[in-house]
């Protein structure tokens, strides 16, 4: 058994304390130690974008941060895109435009939409395209996906 | 399980002394795109782990000299978005920007992608014909060392125990100089170059080549700088014989193996192919870098 490393961190603007062994990855953190369950375990090696967080401000796959990394970063996960029980224009998009089927690579495509879309509210079909090439989804076939982040992107544009 | 020990030191000297001590397999995490998924895929059962990243200017990218250093721990997402070097290297830019997800981007180092020695890492052949140094640390003091001296073979670098690469030199560049990379894969996104090729230009007020640089991946069990290739394009306005003679010598030196994503005579003429398509590729961007 290895040492367990104490690991504090800030997530979504809360801060955090815990014991983690260094095999574990921030993804594990995030869902078994904080409970915070939204972000999404897929592959586990970085192909398909389903754990998608913000780290000190960068996309980031959990999956590849290992617990002790974490200490002292500031995560941002879907749990904090909703601000005070109102959805976020991509989440709004996403819900009135089908964006999702069986929803699991749903909360990794908001954060990563998101994270261009903070940067960068005009982009256009291509880069939304290239942008979210990270992120996997088994049922929409991407087209509603890309439509409601272009939506998103026109309201956030205008906010 | 065996136990594992992270490090996170606070200097080059405390990393350099962390691995020289370890017992047992010792790697240095940068990004970990790589070395993360080889642990959780069992590939590789490290004892030890020193995370460079919380050394003091380790992702630093700055200009020296006329030319760039770039920080062994600059991830990939930070070199695209510095302007000058995105400018200087367009070619180097080509490569890092195929390096994964704008997810993977975000962790993964041109350190770990040379480090990891596959011979289709796709930062590496630009790095090579860009003759960038990486500076080596490690218990016998400090040595500069040709990008296409780290690899040594699959998975296998030229360090010694203890040694770490601090960080990249990149000469400076002469005017009407270019360089580029491409690659073949199967698909345009999230995909391993079945081929690769490098470029790096310099002519002079007449258009006419007098440096070039070709470096070929993919298709060979390390990175190949290829001075044949390099013969063929100097003295020449990157003419269609010069680019016949670069396609003959670029498929003349590969040694590729048969695998599911390309075969043993795809790789080959692939390579002919692609190579004339970046030595044009680079030979318009030193044109237009008068």
């Amino acid at each position: 058994m290895s040492k367990k490393y104490h690991v504090s961190l800030t997530v979504n603007g809360d801060e955090y304390e815990c014991l983690a062994e260094p095999q574990m990855t921030l993804l594990d953190v995030l869902r078994d130690e904080l409970k915070l369950t939204g972000t999404k375990e897929g592959c586990a090696t970085g192909d398909c974008g389903a754990c998608s967080v913000m780290v000190d401000g960068r996309l980031t796959c959990s999956c590849l941060v290992l617990a002790p990394e974490a200490e002292g970063r500031s995560v941002e996960t879907i749990e904090g895109m909703a601000k005070d029980g109102e959805l976020h224009p991509l989440q709004q998009k996403f819900l009135e435009m089908n964006g999702l089927q069986c929803g699991i690579c749903t909360p990794g495509i908001l954060v990563a939409a998101k994270a261009l879309l903070d940067r960068k509210p005009d982009a256009d079909e291509m880069e939304i395209r290239y942008w979210l090439a990270g992120n996997l989804c088994r049922c929409t076939g991407y087209d509603k996906i890309i439509r409601a982040v272009m939506a998103a992107g026109e309201e956030m544009k205008g906010a | 399980m065996p136990d594992l020990r992270f490090e996170a030191p606070g200097s080059l000297a405390d990393a350099v002394k962390l691995l020289v001590a370890a017992e047992g397999p010792a790697r240095v995490l940068a990004g970990g795109t790589d070395v993360v998924v080889q642990m959780e895929m069992d590939m590789i059962e490290p004892a030890l782990l020193v995370d460079i990243k919380r050394i003091p200017d380790m992702g630093r990218i700055v200009q020296e000299e006329g030319g760039f250093r770039i920080g062994a721990a600059a991830s990939g997402m930070e070199i695209c978005e510095h302007e000058a070097l995105c400018a200087a290297w367009p070619g180097i830019i080509d490569g890092v920007k195929l390096i994964g997800s704008v997810q993977v981007k975000g962790r993964a180092t041109i350190t770990g992608n040379l480090c990891n020695a596959s011979p289709g890492a796709d930062s590496v052949p630009p790095m090579v014909t860009a003759g960038a140094l990486a500076h080596v640390v490690g218990p016998n003091g400090e040595r500069d060392v040709p990008v296409e001296q780290i690899p040594t073979s699959p998975g296998k670098t030229s360090l010694g125990k203890g040694e770490l690469i601090e960080s990249f030199k990149l000469p400076a560049r002469p005017k009407n100089s270019g360089d580029a990379y491409m690659r073949f894969t199967p698909r345009t996104e999230m995909d391993i170059a079945v081929v690769g090729v490098a470029v790096n230009l310099t002519l002079d007020e007449a258009g006419v080549c007098t440096a070039a640089r070709v470096a070929l991946g993919a298709v060979a069990p390390t990175v190949l700088l290829v001075p044949e290739c390099a013969d063929a394009l100097i003295g020449t306005k990157v003419d269609d014989a010069a680019l016949a003679k670069l396609a003959a010598a670029a498929s003349a030196a590969c040694q590729p193996i048969d695998d599911k994503r390309g075969t043993k005579e795809f790789r080959i003429e692939g390579t002919g192919v692609l190579a004339r398509r970046v030595a044009q590729k680079a030979y318009e961007r030193a044109r237009a870098n008068a």
